[in-house]
């Protein structure tokens, strides 16, 4: 038998926002090293795409809009006990200041902060973490660490997330239940709006990253495994920096 | 959709550059003021104003004011 701190064999993890980027590499890499895992997402086809490519027996993959209260009650009737959460599902709308609106910024905060919120509100709830489980909030270094032109709708969901996630470590602490963010850089996912930025933007902006790369989706996944393992089974409160050194 | 009023709506996006600087000749990314701010404000004003997508190498493709004018109007 292998040595595998990391492990997560035996472990239930619920991963949102996975049928794509970030989540849908996190959902396979811990699928990978042994845990069940129950996917969510909005698009079933894509839902399904993240599911085929899961290694081993016994996961689920339920449709939801986190954002719609019927959808979170189907979810949270329909999971088994958990000793995981990553929440993943997120958007971004780059506007200037003086150019953001009600409506852009309203979807953004529902789907970045209040639909997480509320989903970790209710497993509390409904009792459906086992004692040492841990939950991981995909935050951003942006609006945390780093404030830059146009970000800031996202930065405010992210940086409310991310206090989110410090009151949550300090209550939960005492039923063994952790809470972490991670706070990736500009990771290559579907969400790095490519319209935007010209190829010329986006070399110039690598070049400020001391490892001169963006990151992969498994950069991020494999600090959200670290969370979710038993390794890290005395962290909690923290933001994991994972971000090519931009924020030096 | 007409060229000046662009123009009007474009200078009000400049906080040292006079209105009367641009012209549909303007060479705008020449300005000194010219910034990847102003950028994503002429991509976030194309959306408002003309409900828009720009792109980035839309901009990066135009010269003249008048070429991003141009640009705009055959995207409605």
């Amino acid at each position: 038998m292998s040595y595998n701190p990391y492990s997560l064999e035996g472990k239930t993890i619920l991963i949102t926002g996975a049928s794509s980027g970030i989540g849908q590499t996190t959902a396979i890499e811990c699928s990978k090293l042994g845990a069940k895992v129950i996917i969510t997402a909005r698009n079933e086809k894509r839902l399904n795409e993240t599911f085929l490519q899961l290694h081993g027996e016994g996961h689920q993959q339920i449709i939801a809009d986190l954002t719609v209260r019927e959808d979170l009650d189907y979810l949270i009737e329909n999971i088994t006990q958990l000793d995981g959460l990553v929440n993943n599902a997120g958007i971004n709308k780059i506007l200037p200041v003086q150019f953001i609106n009600e409506n852009d910024f309203e979807n953004i905060l529902k789907i970045n902060t209040i639909a997480p919120v509320f989903l970790m509100q209710r497993l509390f709830k409904k009792k459906k973490f086992n004692r040492n489980a841990s939950i991981v909030i995909t935050s951003s270094i942006g609006g945390v660490f780093s404030i830059t032109p146009a970000n800031a709708m996202y930065g405010m969901s992210k940086s409310a997330i991310s206090s989110f996630m410090k009151f949550t470590a300090l209550e939960m602490s005492i039923k063994g239940i952790r809470c972490n963010c991670v706070n990736p850089g500009m990771i290559e996912t579907p969400l790095i709006d490519k319209a935007v930025l010209t190829t010329e933007d986006r070399e110039r902006d690598i070049a400020k990253y001391p490892l001169k790369r963006y990151g992969k989706p498994t950069d991020v996944a494999f600090g959200i495994i670290y969370l979710l393992s038993d390794a890290s089974s005395w962290v909690t409160g923290t933001s994991l920096v994972i971000d090519g050194g931009i924020t030096i | 959709m007409e060229i000046e009023k662009f123009i009007d709506l474009l200078a009000e996006q400049f906080e040292e550059t006079d209105r009367s600087l641009l012209t549909p000749e303007t060479k705008f990314k020449d300005l000194e003021e010219w910034s990847s701010l102003l950028a994503l404000s002429v991509i976030a004003l194309a959306d408002e104003e003309y409900d828009v997508a720009l792109k980035g190498d839309d901009i990066r493709n135009a010269t003249t004011i008048e070429d991003l004018f141009n640009t705009i109007k055959n995207k409605i």
